[in-house]
């Protein structure tokens, strides 16, 4: 496993978490065993963990205060400049109904891509690059009432600990999201 | 070495479909869009054959072929016109000019470049 | 598309060739114009010449038949009229606007896959073949079909052989040294090339080696031309060969091999049976169809056809003429009625360069990249310690002259003339008043006004809809016009001009008005407005926009394609623009447009609101003022306005539209920014603050998330923030929301109903983004119905 903490290290943009897997990884020459090896991108929000596809992710950056959108939902923290892109930052904690982020300077902001549109999500830290077998990865048991369970694909557990794998079309469908507010209205 | 083509066309399409033969053969291709700009993309630069069509905007292919016969850098260099089938009158300005041959548009790949291959061996 | 598509290597150039198609055919409507106007010089017929034939050459390689017929036989008309043996008269103009929408129509059913009847067109044939035939007696007609090839083929053939050739080369027999194998054939070959042939750069030596491609070549070479050395002539031709050529190839190969020189050269070709007897022979048969397949080289058809020897090649010339009349006949080409154009129109060698727009916008984005670093850099520069140097400061201006400058010409290579939208009106009037049995005149104004290549295009549909428009209600029958003291015919007058940074396009027609009441009982009846709702005339007038006011009995014919005013609204705003209408009862209507000249940077008035910044385009602001407490008023809704100059405005509390929490609230203490909205309405923008005024560079919000209302669009300040731009269209129409701050709120958008057909002002250069806006926008098209009902 590859054991990158991330999170204490210098976050800035530029950062390309992908290099990092690679280098220390090595995943290209285990392909061969068994299942497939993909990577995730580990990070926290509050106490729990969660791992997102590592293709999806473009950059991860420190925090910074955003220009917030009007009349937008809670989670929907504003938008930022990307190098003269305007990617609008998703407050996940929010998302998952457990209220705003009180964001400071140590918050992360994780940028993905998503289709062809480009979003940031903003977490606690990032913890960790994580190299595993698609074996490996565990079904969600059906939770009373949905819960998370539509926003993941899957759990695994690294060293004793359980990581959430996060399904981002499903989290961020900008479809649905469309539509939501549109039916709002 | 693979030979160099200017081909000259206004029109898109057309420039494009020579272009994309030519290249899939293994020429260089150069492409202007009307005689003025052909003259300016042939300063300095040596071609094998050069292939115009003649009804063009600013300098037709016909005073193209004209000028660059009264070149002595263009002198031997074959000359291709493109026309269409109804211009026999079109082909004999061409001749006139100095043109080495026509090319009947529309054209098959395979013809056009059998055409360049014999001119431009 | 078509089945064959798969195996066609051009396939891929079809997007091509219909774009192109439609760049050329909006060129030759705008030439038809101009003839139409009297308006044009031998080169527009040239033009048109060259753009339909550059169709037909497209089409034929993609196998569209009917559009290759078709294009022949007009690019025929427009070369005996370029020619100057036809006239443009009335008459030929509307034949030329026929075959225009003929052809039109075929490259989009062509373009749609579509089958196209055998009969379509038809008529637009007939009254070309009436015209060439009238001239040139029914020989032209053949002509301009394509046997004519074959058919002159055949009788130079068949003239060779009535002149005895065959018996030429009897005396050549016995010089078979080679065997001739079973399937192949014997061919003799005499070449003596002609000094022509080098100075048409061909090269013997090919030829040679072609030949030799076919089979078993001997050859001797005749050198007995040769002169002395100080005789010779470098580029003269002296030798002369004689080719002994045994081959399964066929004798069109080898013609094919000589085809490019036979003109130059001597040529004789000979086949040599076993028995070494001579079979056939040929001077210079070879035609481009000997091949087969569409190349060739030079024969004698030009003496033919300049000795009109009808008898040989008949059908051999496409022009019957000979070639020196039709020189002589250039300078009598028809002279232009009336020579309005200045002497820089008349020759015009404008050396131009076409570049995909796609590579403009990128270079249009990376330049407002560098508007955003530079303005990012002087204000870094300003914040250093002690302040900049003289130099540095100096430096900095300069950088931004020429950045501003920068951008302002790479803008400009998106701007487009209207022009391109305006020459299709007169069709659209010509066809709609037709039908209608109005007499109309269009006259069209300031064309040559420049503007942004989107709005060009995408300026087409509303004015099409708004021209019909005019023609349908807005104009009175003749004897309606006459009743009424009027002249027959009715005029709608089309105008463009820059105006304060925008582009103003008016459409202005003499016709009856707006009928009030029966607008404002309409739209009562249709529950747009309240029952009891007290309008002024104005606001009654631009009742016609809105959404759901047309219906579908309205539709008619001509207003068009179940669209109504409310979607040319929805176009317009969606370039930035907007639409109002005034009306004169028993006078006429006035449409006008505003435009954005670019949908790429626009000069904003920065503002501060709530602690947030906002940007407020400048050219919908009106003035900035502070108001007396005496001048502000409290409506029984809860809103304000104030007094300004015996008028009251209503006063938009920004921050509480926004939910934003804080904010000045009291107008008297804040600034009020009077702004133009739609309909020529004003309201004040409550804002704490002025921060500042720049240009800046329109980012879309839409590309990552989605429109947001009250919000065009985005830019990014000198600091690196993101700004909002506002919509102040929109913002007139949204709703108060009750309690600050809303942050928390997020259901309260549940209860906020408001015009749902509001759509955010898209501006993004991004080709992408903008086909993506269009889809949307068209999407939502699908439900709004019916032509409006202005004056019935």
């Amino acid at each position: 496993m590859a054991d990158v903490k991330v999170a204490d290290q210098e976050v800035s943009k530029g950062f390309d978490p992908r290099l990092i897997g690679k280098d220390q990884s090595g995943a290209d020459d285990q392909d061969a065993e068994s299942g497939k090896m993909v990577q995730f991108v580990s990070f926290k929000v509050d106490d729990s963990e969660y791992g997102i596809d590592i293709m999806a992710v473009r950059e991860i950056q420190g925090w910074v205060e955003v220009t917030k959108l009007p009349n937008t939902p809670e989670h929907v923290r504003g938008v930022l400049n990307l190098r003269g892109i305007i990617v609008p930052i998703f407050d996940l904690r929010c998302r998952f109904g457990d209220g705003l982020t009180e964001a400071t300077d140590l918050h992360v902001m994780i940028i993905i891509a998503v289709g062809d549109r480009i979003m940031g999500l903003l977490v606690d830290a990032v913890s960790d690059i994580l190299t595993i077998n698609t074996e490996d990865i565990l079904p969600v048991p059906e939770i009373e009432g949905g819960g998370d369970k539509r926003f993941l694909s899957g759990l695994i557990t690294v060293q004793e600990r359980m990581v959430a794998l996060l399904e981002i079309e499903k989290l961020f469908d900008i479809e649905s999201l469309v539509q939501q507010v549109v039916a709002a209205e | 070495m693979s030979k160099r083509i200017l081909a000259v066309d206004d029109s898109k399409t057309m420039r494009d479909m020579v272009s994309f033969t030519l290249k899939g053969a293994g020429y260089d291709v150069l492409v202007a869009d009307d005689g003025v700009n052909a003259i300016s993309a042939l300063v300095g630069e040596e071609v094998d054959l050069i292939i115009t069509d003649v009804n063009m905007p600013n300098m037709n292919g016909i005073e193209l072929v004209q000028k660059l016969r009264s070149d002595p850098r263009f002198r031997a260099t074959p000359i291709l016109i493109l026309t269409t089938e109804s211009d026999n009158d079109i082909k004999q300005q061409g001749r006139a000019a100095g043109a080495t041959g026509w090319i009947v548009k529309p054209f098959v790949p395979e013809k056009l470049l059998k055409v360049v291959g014999k001119v431009c061996a | 598309m078509l089945p064959s598509a798969h195996d066609d290597p051009f396939a891929q150039f079809k997007v091509t060739f219909f774009e192109e198609c439609s760049e050329l055919l909006t060129d030759v409507e705008q030439h038809l114009a101009d003839l139409e106007s009297g308006d044009f010089e031998g080169e527009t017929l040239h033009a048109i010449f060259r753009a339909v034939h550059s169709i037909k050459a497209g089409a034929g390689a993609f196998s569209f038949t009917r559009m290759v017929n078709f294009s022949h036989k007009f690019e025929y008309l427009l070369d005996e009229l370029r020619e100057g043996k036809l006239e443009v008269d009335p008459d030929m103009v509307s034949t030329l606007f026929r075959a225009f929408d003929v052809l039109s129509d075929l490259v989009s059913f062509a373009q749609n896959g579509e089958a196209v009847e055998d009969s379509y067109g038809q008529d637009a044939l007939d009254r070309i073949e009436e015209y060439l035939s009238g001239q040139n007696g029914g020989a032209s007609t053949d002509a301009a079909g394509g046997a004519a090839p074959e058919a002159g083929a055949e009788a130079s053939s068949a003239a060779a052989k009535e002149l005895g050739l065959e018996d030429t080369s009897q005396g050549m027999s016995g010089a078979t040294p080679v065997q001739t194998k079973p399937g192949e054939k014997h061919f003799r070959i005499e070449f003596t090339p002609s000094e022509a042939m080098y100075r048409h750069a061909n090269e013997p030596l090919l030829i040679i080696r072609e030949l030799s491609d076919l089979g078993r070549t001997e050859t001797t070479i005749d050198v007995s031309r040769l002169p002395t050395l100080q005789a010779l002539e470098p580029e003269d031709a002296y030798f002369s060969w004689v080719f002994d050529l045994w081959t399964t190839a066929d004798r069109d190969d080898i013609d094919e091999v000589f085809e490019f020189v036979v003109d130059d050269c001597d040529l004789t070709i000979v086949t040599l049976d076993s028995s070494d007897q001579v079979v056939a022979v040929d001077v210079s048969p070879c035609h481009e169809d000997a091949g087969g397949d569409g190349f060739g080289f030079f024969i004698d058809e030009m003496d033919i056809q300049a000795g009109n020897v009808s008898a040989v090649a008949p059908k051999a010339a496409p022009k019957p003429s000979a070639p020196a009349a039709k020189t002589n006949a250039k300078p009598s080409a028809p002279a232009p009625k009336v020579a309005a154009k200045g002497p820089s129109a008349a020759s015009p060698k404008a050396v131009s360069i076409r570049v995909d727009v796609e590579r403009v916008d990128k270079l249009v984005n990376m330049v407002g990249e560098l508007v955003i670093t530079q303005s990012m850099l002087a204000q870094e520069v300003g914040h250093t310690e002690n302040g900049p140097s003289d130099r540095v400061v100096s430096g900095m201006d300069e950088l931004s002259m020429h950045i501003r400058e920068l951008q302002e010409n790479v803008m400009s290579i998106r701007m487009q003339p209207v022009k391109s939208v305006f020459s299709r009106m007169p069709r659209i009037v010509r066809d709609v008043s037709k039908k209608l049995d109005k007499k109309v005149r269009l006259v069209t104004i300031g064309e040559d006004t420049e503007v942004d290549k989107t709005v060009v295009e995408e300026l087409a549909d509303p004015l099409t809809h708004m021209i019909r428009n005019s023609l349908d209600h807005g104009l009175e029958t003749p004897a309606e016009r006459l009743e009424a003291g009027k002249s027959e015919e009715g005029t709608i007058q089309l105008s463009a001009e820059h105006r304060g940074g925008r582009i103003i396009i008016e459409i202005i027609d003499d016709g009856r008005g707006i009928n009030r009441e029966k607008v404002l009982s309409l739209a009562k009846e249709k529950g747009v407005v309240a029952p009891d709702a007290a309008l002024s005339e104005n606001e009654i007038d631009n009742l016609i926009f809105a959404p759901g006011f047309s219906t579908a009995e309205e539709v008619t014919d001509l207003s068009g394609r179940g669209v109504g005013m409310d979607v040319v609204r929805r176009n317009i705003q969606s370039l930035g623009g907007r639409v109002s209408v005034q009306s004169f009862p028993g006078k006429g209507t006035r449409f006008q447009l505003t435009l954005p000249l670019t949908l790429a940077v626009l000069d904003g008035m920065i503002v501060s609101i709530a602690d947030q910044k906002f940007v407020i385009p400048i050219n919908s602001i009106i003035e900035t003022v502070r108001p007396e407490a005496s001048d502000v008023e409290q409506l029984v809704d809860g809103g304000r306005v104030i007094r300004i100059r015996g008028e009251y405005i209503r006063v938009l509390p920004v921050s509480r539209i926004f939910g934003l929490p804080g904010g000045e609230q009291d107008p008297s203490k804040g600034l009020v920014i009077l702004v133009e909205i739609e309909g020529s309405r004003t309201v004040g923008l409550l804002v704490d603050e002025l921060a500042g005024q720049q240009q800046v560079v329109i980012k879309s919000l839409e590309s990552n998330y989605k429109a947001v209302e009250g919000v065009s669009s985005a830019t990014i300040l000198g600091n690196g923030s993101v700004c909002l731009i506002l919509d102040v269209d929109a913002l007139s129409q949204m709703p108060v929301l009750d309690a600050v701050p809303a942050r928390k709120n997020t259901n309260g958008r549940a209860r906020i109903s408001h015009d749902q057909s509001r759509k955010s002002v898209r501006s993004d250069m991004g080709s992408e983004e903008i086909g993506h806006a269009h889809q949307r926008q068209s999407s939502g098209n699908d439900n709004t119905m019916g032509a409006h009902v202005a004056a019935e």
